[in-house]
């Protein structure tokens, strides 16, 4: 235990701010695995490999001599593509099969994603570096990294996109439609295979842009794409489906929740923490869910 | 497409026929070759350096057997070794050790990369009284567990940044100092904590900030901030390459002023590179360094060695690679000395190895460790935008003087 953020009050401070910054990034990958969640009933493991993936086109742009913040919008135009893909080579086959399938192919291709940017890119540790210099307020004793202010603007900023879209669009009606009941968006003509496609890839999309973001505030490696999808799980069972607002408040709560855990608990505790807020809510649910009458044990 | 499948698995089947019939004729002496073993991280994530390790080794091979090879019993041996991938991950590297003893016959190893799958495969050497001359692990818990047939090249983690504590102390004048410091939970880095804690006790210096950073984490920001907030003389940071770049990273965007900062893997990280002038000041723990003056016959120095491997593998030479090739001189200099292909006799020979090669003098202590070779810190300096590492400590082979302190953010272009 550590009480230094409690004598430092300008810490305080800090902290939130470094935890709903950090928060929105985690919502927006959130967002995308809820709405592919919905939609199919899939829990895709590899969601964090698609961040990464993301991460690593912004990257090799940044090699290449472009400023790695293009990435945020070339990244997710590829990464729809290979969402796209991967949905026909391997995720309509198990679309309709229970969780259980899902969750392993999923794993499956986390497993050959990794391997894939490994032998692309290699196994170093890379950044790519966007040189947008520091806000401090407070006299400089609170300090913000413009990056991390940049990443959670161009976060709300698609998250807000993509909320018209999906109310406008005759896509998003058409995703929404089949959310709600696959069947009958099925009979009342709505191409329910391209849907899943679509759905598959905006998925993809929006962990392109994240990934982008992350190349330029934290770092990429082929192997670094577990915590993300641990966190956007977790976001999603907090929030629950198809619920923007609340994905954007349980992000940053999370966001915020590993700050202080850092803080207060150590920093050996903070991804630890997350684990245990897991069960926690986890178990918590079930509670609340055997209180209900319709609930079948 | 059946016909194709079809055709791919009997030529697959037949490939891999042919390999293990080549692969179980291996004996420890064939002709005159000896046969050595290693498993090593080809793929997975630690191949990177995994390949760094099998160049350097290779390197170290052509070398030996292009000049005239090992001299045994009057007679001249060339070296070969037989490597499979691990892929990183320590319960294949025991496997594999196995399979090149009991099936391919080894009965002499060289180690994998990293201190994890050392600490797999030492086991499994020891089991079968298999000498090991390792390069790549450093954890001080391999020394500690009485390994007979264990030798490694390097000096232990804990003495990496060790040498920064001292050099603190005296740039305090002499008085104690604060000390905030960040390691990863992994054997490496926990090594090199224990180190910074002798280190601290010795010289009556305080640790005020002592964060264990989980493996999964690339944020340090709330580690920053404490440092930030409680000012102390020192920060150390031991991460692999994710913890130097990530440290690096956030110390610039945060503004943090140390007047010292002391890393580990700077030069696996290329931080110099991907940094640039952020990194610069910043306090690296190397095993080596191509302008140390050590000599042998084989590489010359450092600078040739640097210029060769260059030469050959197209890239300069990281410490990773320098000691792996010192880890075959060693293997040379034991079968001469021991003259014979006896395992047991090797290994005395091994016990008994007290010489110089490029890289280090290299002479083992009761745990199979180096101890005739110190570290060295080399600083981070930038020219204009371009930065290069310079070797500030210890001051015998000091090629430049140890900047202190770093000048504040607000003063830094």
């Amino acid at each position: 235990m550590d009480f230094l953020i409690f004598q430092v009050p300008m810490l305080m401070v800090q902290a939130s701010l470094d935890g709903i910054l950090l928060g929105i990034l985690f919502a927006l990958i959130a967002y995308g695995m809820a709405l592919q969640w919905g939609v199919m009933n899939i829990i895709n493991i590899a969601q964090g490999d698609l961040v990464i993936l993301g991460g690593y086109i912004a990257y090799t742009m940044y090699l290449a001599g472009i400023h790695p913040a293009w990435g945020v919008i070339v990244s997710p135009i590829i990464m729809y593509f290979v969402g796209w893909a991967l949905y026909k080579l391997v995720i309509n086959k198990v679309v309709d099969r229970d969780l259980f399938i899902s969750i392993l192919a999923t794993f499956g291709i986390a497993i050959v994603f990794q391997q894939l940017m490994n032998f692309i890119f290699g196994a170093d540790v890379v950044v790519a570096q966007s040189e947008y210099g520091t806000t401090m307020l407070f006299d400089n004793s609170v300090t913000l990294p413009n990056s991390k202010i940049f990443s959670a603007f161009i976060s709300l900023l698609y998250a807000v996109a993509l909320v018209i879209y999906m109310k406008k669009s005759r896509l998003g009606r058409a995703i929404r439609a089949t959310a709600q009941n696959a069947r009958a968006a099925k009979i009342l003509g709505v191409d329910t295979e391209k849907v899943y496609a679509a759905t598959f890839g905006i998925n993809a999309a929006l962990c392109g842009i994240a990934g982008a973001l992350i190349s330029i505030t934290l770092t990429l490696h082929p192997y670094v794409g577990l915590p993300y999808t641990v966190r956007s799980f977790m976001i999603v069972i907090v929030a629950g489906l198809g619920n923007l607002p609340a994905v954007a408040i349980s992000g940053m709560g999370l966001g915020l929740f590993e700050e202080f855990a850092d803080y207060i608990l150590g920093t050996e505790f903070r991804i630890g923490a997350v684990f245990m807020l897991l069960v926690f809510i986890l178990v918590y649910r079930r509670f609340k869910l055997s209180k209900k009458r319709e609930y079948l044990k | 497409m059946n016909k194709i499948a079809k055709l791919f698995i009997t030529l697959i089947s037949a490939l891999t026929l042919t390999l293990s019939s080549v692969t179980s004729s291996f004996a420890k002496v064939e002709g005159d070759m000896i046969v050595l073993g290693s498993a090593i991280s080809l793929t997975g994530k630690y191949s990177s350096n995994g390949v760094h390790t099998q160049n350097g080794y290779n390197m170290a091979v052509d070398r030996i057997n292009k000049m005239g090879g090992v001299k045994v019993g009057g007679k001249s041996y060339k070296f070969e070794i037989i490597y499979y991938d691990d892929e990183s991950n320590p319960k294949r590297a025991a496997q594999l050790a196995e399979r090149l003893i009991k099936q391919d016959g080894v009965h002499y190893m060289l180690g994998p990369y990293s201190s994890g799958l050392t600490k797999a495969i030492a086991p499994v050497t020891e089991k079968y009284k298999i000498p090991m001359v390792e390069a790549n692990g450093a954890s001080r818990s391999l020394f500690t567990k009485g390994y007979k047939y264990l030798f490694a090249v390097l000096s232990p983690a804990n003495q990496y940044l060790e040498v920064a504590i001292d050099l603190a102390v005296e740039k305090n004048g002499g008085k104690p100092v604060k000390i905030a410091q960040a390691f990863e939970q992994d054997a490496f880095s926990q090594d090199v904590r224990l180190g910074i804690l002798d280190a601290a006790k010795r010289t009556g210096s305080k640790i005020i900030i002592d964060d264990k950073l989980p493996k999964e984490l690339n944020d340090m920001a709330a580690t920053l901030a404490k440092v930030k907030a409680t000012k102390p003389d020192v920060l150390v940071v031991s991460g692999h390459t994710k913890g130097a770049l990530t440290a690096i990273r956030q110390i610039a965007e945060m503004k943090v002023d140390v007047p010292m900062l002391a890393m580990t893997h700077c030069d696996a990280a290329k931080l110099s590179k991907q940094h640039g002038k952020k990194s610069e000041y910043a306090l690296c723990a190397s095993q080596w360094h191509k302008n140390l003056s050590y000599k042998d016959k084989f590489f010359g120095g450092g600078k040739k060695y640097d210029k060769d491997f260059k030469k050959e593998f197209g890239y300069a030479p990281p410490y990773q690679s320098a000691e792996s090739s010192a880890a075959l001189l060693v293997f040379k200099d034991a079968f001469e000395r021991a003259n014979s292909f006896d395992r047991d006799k090797v290994r005395d020979a091994l016990k008994a190895t007290d010489m110089q090669t490029f890289y280090g003098n290299i002479k083992f202590g009761p745990g199979g460790q180096n101890v005739a070779k110190p570290m060295i810190l080399f600083q981070v300096r930038c020219k204009g935008d371009t930065c290069e590492n310079k070797v500030v400590a210890p001051t015998k082979w000091a090629s430049d003087k140890f900047f202190h302190p770093i000048p504040p953010w607000s003063e830094r272009s």
